[in-house]
């Protein structure tokens, strides 16, 4: 009964939460609701008994890549009214499209509903071990079977990190670093400095 | 009781949100990439679903290299966005036809 209670309360919660994403009028508003769907994602991932997926939404997804777009949705100066200008010329597309593409998938839902879906049967060399937690089960299977496909991964987000660096590095000419000693040294008080003797009440002629 | 039903609704539904945002803000590249993470957010969904359903791990296995590679594709993404402010000063995607093709 809770558990039926709780699903409905996460679902509503995340389909909600992923259309105030996208008609949020604030791209800042559109991040922090973007968040709620995630803490929600990973609620109903928690109740299937994922709890170490769900862990990794919230550290990755909140912790990590909703804080990178909240960093750039804030640090670039962005005039959004101009960008929206499109938007009810688009509704009535977006709409039609969407509802076919919902249509689709419903109608795959309804015969998938129509014959009981075979889930097919697991060939048990990867279910979750006995008396393990789910997380210890998923290190099981992914530091034997998928060890490949697991450096992989580190892979793709070594080339992602050097990549993004690469892209938004630049030299600065000028500023910090560009001391020239030699120049500092052969500096002397005669060149520098001028003498003056100015008249009293008629200030100083540089 | 929960089935696997509700799940593939939900994630339907987050699927056909995530498509419509890509419509709707055609025109904000920050908005867009956002919808993409709410589509891989589905997929993970109903990946995670299937397996905690089946009993089997794998499902749940792939949703973490989706998730890496949703990750690796954001940091990309939002790299090559704050390059293009840069240098153009804006963000409208209806601009980016510089190479004409």
């Amino acid at each position: 009964m809770i558990q039926t209670l709780a699903f409905y309360l996460f679902a509503a919660l995340v389909i909600a939460s992923a259309v105030m994403v996208i008609m949020a009028r604030n791209p800042v508003h559109s991040v922090l609701w973007l968040i709620l769907a995630f803490f929600n994602a990973a609620g109903l991932m928690v109740l299937v008994g994922a709890e170490f997926i769900a862990a990794l939404l919230v550290i990755v997804y909140v912790g990590a890549v909703a804080v990178l777009f909240l960093f750039v949705v804030m640090m670039l100066d962005i005039d959004f009214a101009e960008l929206r200008a499109g938007f009810v010329k688009n509704f009535p597309l977006g709409i039609i499209i969407a509802l076919i593409l919902a249509a689709e998938l419903i109608f795959g839902i309804g015969a998938y509903q129509a014959g009981r879906i075979e889930l097919g049967v697991a060939s048990g060399a990867t279910s979750p071990i006995l008396d393990a937690s789910n997380t210890a089960s998923i290190g099981a299977v992914l530091f034997s079977d998928y060890l490949f496909l697991f450096e992989a991964a580190g892979l793709v987000l070594l080339i992602a990190m050097i990549g993004a660096i690469v892209l938004t590095h630049r030299k600065r000419p000028g500023g910090r670093g560009q001391q020239n000693i030699t120049k500092q040294v052969r500096r002397n008080p005669n060149e520098a400095t001028v003498m003056k003797q100015p008249i009293v009440g008629e200030g100083v002629e540089l | 009781m929960i089935g696997i039903e509700h799940y593939i609704v939900v994630s339907a539904m987050l699927f056909v949100l995530g498509v419509l945002g890509i419509f709707l803000n055609r025109k904000n590249i920050i908005v867009i990439l956002m919808a993409i993470e709410l589509i891989l957010l589905s997929v993970n969904i109903q990946l995670v679903a299937f397996s905690a359903f089946l009993g089997d791990l794998v499902g749940q296995v792939f949703a973490m290299f989706v998730l890496t590679v949703a990750a690796a594709e954001a940091a990309i993404g939002l790299a090559i966005l704050v390059i293009y402010f840069r240098g153009r000063g804006t963000i409208a995607v209806d601009d980016v036809d510089r190479l004409k093709g």
